[in-house]
């Protein structure tokens, strides 16, 4: 299989999935059990997103001191009710302050 | 009036996460060019497939020298939430024929938030247009700077770029996990999944392990 092969695969395949969700059926949708799971995948696979992106490189686990405090620098501007640009603007300047000056 | 209000506040959410998340898309458009694919299919994939996580789970393996099949699986699977995302906005949305099959490009995680963030459905519809088509321009037109400019921009995380994906997930996350103790455990329970799974398995498999942690929460 070409990179291409696998790029179109990919794209149909997530065009798909998106199409699906939206255009199923009613009956489905009514169904408690998919309505309580949809509500509740989201959040683990997003927890999931965040653990894997923050704390794994190349397949290891791994622990990025300037990611970590960049991370807690959203925490405290979300603890602080800060705008969403503020939140995701203070994560990176943390982290890129940090790396800056631990090198 | 009241509904003018919300509608506003929708946009101005919209735009804000449109705005921001679509600058991560340097990122994206970086590390595509590092794991060797080239600018066009970089921006082919940003075009086309639209969904962060799983353009970041086909180049990540890509560049780990797995094997195309399974790089294409994992980026699969890892779509499948825009799926259940898909489910929770049908009924907001309330979309057909053209506008449907144009509405579903955009669901993803951020359009989704924002959607499900706003009080009223009129409020959650101008919600998820604005993110889709501010989010849509910018990741675009970004992944196509960052795959260009990946020689003279050297390493993005100079810049912090690599931790705007995780804590734009968490500021979606944000206003559920301030809500509901549940959502707080299947959070936790979630991420420390994931990263036990991560040594044993292949490149975002360990993200779609930790669904199984809704299967705690959904049987107690």
């Amino acid at each position: 299989m070409t990179l291409w092969w696998a790029i179109a695969i990919v794209c149909a395949g997530c065009y798909a999935l998106k199409l699906a969700g939206l255009a199923a059926p009613r009956k489905v949708l009514d169904h408690p059990l998919v309505h309580r799971f949809s509500e509740l995948v989201p959040v683990a696979l997003l927890a999931a997103l965040i653990a894997v992106q923050m704390f794994t490189e190349q397949g290891r686990l791994d622990f990025d001191l300037a990611r970590t405090a960049g991370l807690g620098a959203a925490v405290v501007a979300l603890l602080l009710r800060a705008p969403f640009l503020a939140v995701l603007a203070s994560a990176a300047v943390v982290t890129a302050l940090v790396r800056l000056f631990t090198g | 009036m009241e509904q003018t209000t919300t509608r506003s506040a929708a946009i101005r959410d919209g735009l804000g996460v449109g705005l921001a998340v679509g600058l991560s898309g340097v990122a994206f458009g970086a590390a595509a060019v590092t794991a060797g694919l080239d600018v066009a299919q970089a921006c082919v994939l940003s075009l086309l497939t639209f969904t962060g996580a799983s353009q970041f789970a086909l180049t990540g393996a890509v560049g780990a020298g797995g094997d195309l099949v399974s790089a294409t699986a994992g980026a699969l699977l890892l779509g499948t939430r825009n799926t259940l995302y898909g489910l929770r906005l049908a009924d907001l949305l309330q979309v057909r024929g053209t506008r449907r099959a144009v509405a579903a490009h955009g669901v993803i995680d951020e359009s989704t938030a924002v959607a499900l963030a706003q009080p009223d459905p009129a409020a959650a519809r101008a919600g998820f247009t604005t993110t889709f088509v501010t989010l849509y321009v910018m990741w675009n037109l970004t992944t196509l700077a960052g795959a260009l400019g990946t020689s003279f921009l050297g390493d993005p995380g100079m810049l912090g770029l690599d931790v705007v994906g995780p804590a734009t997930f968490l500021a979606i996350l944000w206003p559920r996990l301030r809500e509901r103790s549940e959502l707080r455990t299947l959070a936790l329970t979630g991420a420390l999944i994931a990263l036990a799974a991560t040594p044993f398995l292949p490149p975002g498999v360990p993200v779609l392990v930790a669904a199984a942690a809704v299967l705690v929460v959904m049987v107690r």
